[in-house]
C-alpha cells in the first residue's frame, strides 16, 4: 500500500513539476503581457495543485492534509483575481495591443 | 545530505541574486518587486535554518504588509522619479558610498568570521528557565515575553509612534479624517469577490495562528498581520471605509495593548519585586493577557500604516 | 532514492524554475509583467516550501505556506489599487457609471 502511495507521490510531484517549468517557460517565451498572464495563471495553479496532491499521502494527521487543501486553494484564489486585476492593469498600461 | 545542501546552496545564490538586483535597479517600483520577491525568498531561508516562528513573521510582513506598504510608496513617488534621477550624485559621492557599505560589510564579515565555534550563547538558558517559570509550550513566545519582555515591550509601542509619524503626514483640514481615497465599489468585480470569499477564513487562520503562538511558531504579530491584510482586502474593494482617525473608540484600542501591558509591568514591581516581571503562578494567564490587549492594536496599527495619512475632511 | 530525496529534488527543480522566472522581473517590460513574474514567485516558492517541509518533517512549515497563500493576492491587489488610483480608473468599471 505505501509503495502505491509513494508512486503516487512521485508520479503527481513530477507532473507539479513539469507544470512549473511549462509556467515558467511561457513567462519567458510568450510575446506580450497577456499570453504570458495565460500562461502563468494556468500553468502555477496546476503545478501547486498537483505538488499538493502528491505530498496528501505523505501528511501525518488529517489535520495537516486540510492546511494542504486550504492552501491550494488560497493559491487558486489568489491566482484567479490576480490574473483579472493583472490583465486589466496592463489593458490601462497599452490600451489597444 | 547532498540534495539539502543542493537546496541550501539555490537558495543562498536566489538570495544573493535578488539583493543584488534591488541595489542595481534604477526604478523605485522595479527595487519594490525584487523587495517582495525577497521577503518571500528570506522566509524559505529561516525554514531552512529551523526557524519557523522568524519565517512566519517574514511571510506575513516582510512578504505580505511591507510590500504593500513600499507598492503604495513607488505609486505616489512615480510622478518624482524623473525630479529624483536628475539630482543623480556626482563620482565622488558614488565611490564614497561604495567605500563605506564594503566597509561595513567587511568588519560584519570579520566579525561573523572571528566568532568562536559554537558562538558563546545564552539562548538554551534563557529558553530553558523562560519555559520553566512562564509555563508557556513555545519558547519563542516565552522569551519574548518574560526574558525578554522589554523589547516586546518597546516594538508595540514603535509601531504605534510610526503609525503617529504617517498621520502627522496629513494637511491640517483633514486632521482627523478618514485614511486614503474612498473606493468605488464594483458588487460583480473580481476584488469584491475575493474581499468577500477571503476575510471570514483569513480572519480564522489568523486567530489560529495567534492561538498557537503559546506553544507553537505562531503569536500575536503575525496573527495580526494576516487580520490587518484582511480588513486591507475589505477597504480596498470599497466593502468598507477606514475610519476617522478622530473617534473614541480608535484612539482607545490604538492605546490599550500598550497600557495594559505597561499597567501589568509595573505591577510586577510590587508583587513581583521588579518591572515585568510576573507572579509566582501568574506567568502563564499574565502572558496570555499581554497577547490579547496587544492584538486589536497590532491589527489597527499595522492595517492603519499602509492605509496612509487622513485625506478627506473629518464628518461632522 | 527515498521519497524525502526525490521531494527535495523536487523542489531545488521548481526553486530553479522560480529562478529563471526572476529574468522577467528583471526586464518586464510592464509593471504587469514584473507584478506576474511575483505572482509565480509566490506559487513556486509556496511548493518548494511545502516539498521541504514535507521531506524534512518540518510540521510549523505549513503555517508558514498557509499564511504565504492566504497573502499571496495581497501584494497585487495592492499594485493594481495604486495603478488604478494614479492612472485613472478601470475602464470597464467606469464605463459602468
Amino acid at each position: 500500500m505505501s509503495l502505491v502511495l509513494d508512486i503516487f507521490t512521485i508520479v503527481a510531484v513530477s507532473a507539479g513539476a513539469f507544470f512549473f517549468l511549462a509556467g515558467t517557460v511561457g513567462l519567458l517565451r510568450f510575446p506580450d503581457t497577456l499570453t504570458r498572464l495565460h500562461a502563468l495563471t494556468k500553468a502555477d495553479n496546476l503545478g501547486l495543485g498537483l505538488v499538493v496532491m502528491g505530498l496528501l499521502p505523505q501528511a501525518e494527521q488529517p489535520f495537516a492534509v486540510i492546511k494542504l487543501i486550504a492552501i491550494w486553494l488560497f493559491a487558486l484564489l489568489a491566482g484567479a483575481t490576480v490574473g483579472q486585476l493583472m490583465a486589466r492593469a496592463a489593458r490601462r498600461e497599452r490600451p489597444t495591443p | 545530505m547532498t540534495l539539502a545542501l543542493a537546496v541550501d546552496i539555490s537558495l543562498a545564490l536566489l538570495v544573493l541574486a535578488v539583493a543584488g538586483w534591488i541595489i542595481a535597479v534604477r526604478d523605485t517600483f522595479g527595487a519594490v518587486i525584487g523587495f517582495v520577491a525577497y521577503g518571500l525568498l528570506l522566509a524559505l531561508v529561516w525554514v531552512r535554518l529551523a526557524a519557523p516562528d522568524v519565517a512566519l513573521t517574514e511571510a506575513a510582513i516582510g512578504g505580505g504588509l511591507t510590500g504593500a506598504l513600499l507598492i503604495g510608496a513607488a505609486a505616489r513617488l512615480r510622478g518624482t522619479e524623473a525630479a529624483a534621477r536628475a539630482e543623480y550624485p556626482g563620482a565622488f559621492t558614488r565611490t564614497l558610498a561604495a567605500v563605506l557599505a564594503v566597509t561595513v560589510a567587511a568588519a560584519l564579515a570579520i566579525g561573523v568570521l572571528a566568532l568562536p565555534d559554537p558562538a558563546p550563547t545564552l539562548a538554551p538558558a534563557a529558553a530553558a528557565a523562560s519555559l520553566a517559570t512562564t509555563g508557556v509550550g513555545n519558547p519563542v513566545t516565552a522569551v519574548l515575553l518574560a526574558f525578554r519582555a522589554m523589547d516586546t515591550l518597546l516594538e508595540a509601542i514603535v509601531v504605534l509612534l510610526a503609525l503617529l509619524g504617517v498621520w502627522s503626514l496629513a494637511p491640517d483640514r483633514a486632521w482627523g479624517g478618514c485614511p486614503g481615497p474612498r473606493r468605488p465599489v464594483d458588487p460583480d468585480g473580481v476584488l469584491a469577490y475575493l474581499a468577500q470569499l477571503l476575510p471570514p477564513i483569513g480572519i480564522i487562520v489568523g486567530l489560529y495562528i495567534f492561538w498557537i503562538g503559546a506553544d507553537l511558531p505562531g503569536g500575536k504579530f503575525q496573527g495580526a498581520t494576516i487580520l490587518a491584510a484582511m480588513w486591507l482586502l475589505v477597504i480596498w474593494a470599497g466593502l468598507a471605509d477606514t475610519p476617522p482617525i478622530g473617534r473614541t473608540w480608535l484612539r482607545v484600542l490604538l492605546v490599550a495593548g500598550p497600557l495594559v501591558f505597561i499597567a501589568i509591568g509595573f505591577a510586577g514591581a510590587i508583587t513581583a519585586g521588579a518591572v515585568l516581571a510576573y507572579p509566582e503562578g501568574y506567568a502563564k494567564p499574565l502572558i496570555v493577557a499581554i497577547e490579547i490587549a496587544l492584538m486589536p492594536t497590532l491589527v489597527l496599527t499595522l492595517a492603519l500604516l499602509v492605509a496612509g495619512a487622513p485625506q478627506r475632511i473629518p464628518p461632522q | 532514492m527515498t521519497i524525502p530525496d526525490f521531494l527535495l529534488a523536487a523542489a531545488v527543480f521548481v526553486l530553479a524554475m522560480v529562478a529563471l522566472g526572476l529574468v522577467r522581473i528583471l526586464r518586464g517590460p510592464e509593471e504587469a509583467d514584473r507584478m506576474m513574474a511575483t505572482q509565480l514567485f509566490g506559487t513556486g516558492g509556496i511548493a518548494a516550501l511545502l516539498l521541504l517541509g514535507v521531506a524534512t518533517q518540518a510540521k510549523a512549515v505549513l503555517d508558514v505556506a498557509l499564511t504565504l497563500a492566504l497573502l499571496a493576492a495581497f501584494a497585487s491587489v495592492a499594485f493594481a489599487r495604486s495603478a488604478s488610483s494614479s492612472k485613472g480608473d478601470d475602464p470597464k468599471e467606469t464605463s459602468r457609471q
